[in-house]
């Protein structure tokens, strides 16, 4: 469905969704400089494109859903489809309450198998490798889910990605597959004009005979459209697809660079302008959501202020299915 | 009287029919090769990949999330070494999302010299699979063990790192996999693809029957009183002939072939060493940060006022590679000869005055840390 047919309600849940997802992303980052939490990574900038996108993926387990193969900006992705800021902020904790990994891993390392999220790795660009293989039982199995992988411009650097181009054009073979670059112009505090030789990412798929577009990645309509698009072509033709989205990095890195506020484009107001001028929503009701959602995250932050720290002696968990024991 | 290459395919054949196995694939492993070694000849689920490990590695990690149970196969170990960090992931998979998404994989690569490799052709990886948490590592010295540990490598929920000795991959077994025709050349007409044109071939599998060596049984390959050594592998033969060899000047040894390297089989160490007092462990990897150090240095722990003489690990040299030249291969890693040596020099070497007069530490000593 093209955004324009989109009905209010679920424009007006797309802004809702978009605020969850920052001001989460705010109180974690808040954490990190109150010494709450360690180290902070995320995807505030990216929400006018991960939002329509979380909101547009099959969910749900196993090869008939789509699988999600994110990485560490995907929080607004998995905010979209149901993650509670309270699970977020747990992780950010290092909580032992942190359903995604018992307080093991960095804040926005999600591993969901009820809805075919698996483990966010800090590695770069490894999930490139991956989603071929969930592709290519999806492609055996039939149906309509899809493997869908995200990363940076940076990170594409790696030949990762080169993999996941090669492997999913295979003549005969083709793998219904996603191919995400969210684009964002820096690698840490190189710019990509130091280290690339092409502003537009996805034209490295073309000389696989992959289909590739970019999008305004700060452009919810431009998004959910360009997502729309390439998701019914996947689905259908069951054979890869490669977008960039040109993203903004409101915060910088991570914590490791400061995650101060930059002066970048910035597409939460950009589409409350949208929303007011159209009509569908008031400047006090965008105001509205905002302190909603804040006042959620205030809440789950007190509470994930009362939760332990995990058990020391659960490092000897989880390493093999049954319980170690050499 | 399988080889050790008919043991796994007779394995993959019995997987792919009873234990759900998906996926057997990597570079020439699918028809019309059925892999360098043959080990994948007439396997249905066998397919052609990539010359590209880290998309082998990476597809077998997709397809057991998304429910398959693959088989992936690294054609040398050699060219492993650019995947250690997505063998990494695979390994903390489990541990790191506390349990929720765990990768059941399995991943056979040949391992060692004895074939002229040269220094690309010959690499062990045990010591630094052991290295990478949350792997279970095999590797069978003959076809039963092949055929058994696969078994129980594609049927375990974690990822399995299984070492094929590619020097013994045509070497047949004394004993018969269950179900297996007792004439070898019966067994060759059945299931080895024929030279030429393979392109109508199907193999007629004989009727093998489950057979699971359990991860982390090791085997008693000969039994004695005189010394404990412990290999796996190639070496594993090399030191059973030499066992017998010195049968004939009085020493009888435990040789203990260890099959599964993690989690390895303490027990059965334990109990063999506080019977001989004297231990040995050879293997062919480079002797610098080897996997035999570690059994060296948990044994010496647990054993160190009953061991009668220095432990010793007989071990590959610590050179770059391993050079073509057979006078390079055999001045590289341990021969017939040198395990002999090692052998008759653990069991004649002058005991230590007063080993095992203190009681040994108790067990919880050593867990607990």
């Amino acid at each position: 469905m093209r955004y324009e047919a989109l009905t209010p309600e679920r424009k007006r849940q797309i802004h809702d969704l978009m605020v969850k997802a920052r001001t989460t992303e705010e109180t974690a980052i808040l954490m990190n400089k109150s010494g709450e939490g360690f180290f902070w990574i995320g995807g505030p900038g990216e929400e006018a494109f991960a939002v329509p996108l979380g909101l547009q993926v099959k969910k749900g387990q196993g090869p008939d859903h789509d699988y999600l193969h994110l990485h560490y900006r995907g929080g607004p992705i998995a905010m979209a489809m149901g993650v509670d800021p309270l699970d977020h902020l747990r992780q950010m904790g290092a909580k032992a309450t942190d359903p995604f990994s018992g307080g093991r891993q960095f804040v926005e390392h999600y591993a969901i198998p009820e809805w075919n999220i698996v483990p966010v790795t800090p590695t770069i660009e490894t999930q490139y490798t991956m989603v071929i293989g969930t592709a290519h039982v999806q492609r055996r199995h039939g149906g309509d889910g899809i493997s869908i992988v995200t990363g940076g411009d940076a990170g594409a650097a790696e030949g990762d990605i080169h993999v996941c181009l090669n492997w999913s054009s295979r003549p005969g073979q083709e793998l219904p597959v996603l191919i995400i670059v969210t684009h964002n112009r820096w690698g840490i505090s190189t710019p990509c004009t130091q280290v690339q030789s092409t502003r537009n990412l996805n034209e490295w798929a073309t000389p696989f005979g992959i289909r590739n577009s970019v999008v305004d990645g700060n452009d919810v309509a431009a998004s959910w459209d360009a997502l729309a698009d390439a998701m019914a072509y996947i689905r259908a033709e069951r054979k890869p697809y490669m977008l960039q989205a040109d993203v903004s990095r409101l915060y910088g890195h991570s914590s490791a660079s400061g995650a101060n506020r930059v002066d970048e484009p910035d597409c939460i107001p950009l589409y409350e302008e949208r929303l007011i001028s159209e009509g569908l929503m008031t400047r006090a009701e965008c105001d509205a959501v905002w302190e909603r959602w804040r006042a959620y995250c205030k809440e789950a932050l007190e509470q994930v202020r009362s939760e332990p720290a995990p058990d020391p002696a659960d490092i000897w968990t989880h390493i093999f299915a049954e319980p170690a024991g050499v | 009287m399988a080889t050790l290459a008919q043991g796994i395919r007779l394995a993959l054949h019995y997987a792919e029919e009873n234990l759900g196995l998906t996926d057997v694939f990597g570079e020439d492993v699918g028809p019309p090769l059925g892999g360098v070694f043959t080990a994948t000849q007439g396997i249905k689920c066998a397919w052609n990949s990539p010359l590209d490990e880290r998309g082998i590695i990476g597809m077998a990690m997709g397809i057991a999330f998304a429910g398959g149970r693959p088989v992936a196969e690294i054609q040398f170990a050699d060219y492993i070494f650019n995947t250690i960090d997505l063998l990494k992931l695979a390994g903390n998979m489990r541990w790191s999302s506390h349990g929720r998404w765990g990768v059941p994989l399995t991943v056979m690569t040949p391992v060692g010299s004895g074939i002229h490799g040269s220094i690309y052709h010959s690499h062990s990886f045990e010591s630094i699979a052991s290295h990478i948490p949350g792997w279970k590592i095999v590797s069978p010295s003959n076809a039963v063990d092949a055929y058994g540990l696969l078994l129980s490598a594609i049927n375990d929920p974690d990822p399995v790192m299984y070492l094929e000795p590619k020097a013994l991959m045509r070497a047949r077994s004394e004993e018969l996999i269950p179900g297996e025709p007792a004439d070898a050349r019966e067994l060759d007409r059945r299931i080895n693809a024929p030279l030429g044109d393979r392109s109508r071939w199907v193999p007629d599998w004989p009727d093998v029957q489950p057979h699971f060596v359990p991860i982390g049984e090791a085997r008693l390959a000969r039994e004695g009183h005189h010394a404990t050594v412990v290999s796996y592998s190639r070496m594993l033969p090399l030191c059973v002939q030499a066992a017998d060899q010195l049968a004939h000047e009085g020493f009888e040894f435990d040789v203990i072939d260890l099959r599964t390297l993690y989690p390895v089989d303490m027990p059965a160490l334990r109990r063999s060493l506080a019977k001989t007092r004297r231990l040995l462990v050879v293997n062919e990897d480079t002797e610098v940060t080897n996997y035999g150090e570690h059994l060296l240095r948990r044994l010496t722990e647990e054993f160190f006022y009953e061991l009668e003489v220095a432990p010793r690990l007989l071990a590959g040299k610590d050179v770059p590679g391993i050079g073509i030249a057979w006078s390079l291969e055999a001045a590289s890693v341990p021969q017939a000869g040198d395990v002999l040596e090692a052998m008759r020099d653990i069991a004649t070497a002058p005991g230590r005055v007063g080993a095992g007069e203190w009681p040994l530490l108790p067990q919880s000593f050593f867990r607990s840390r």
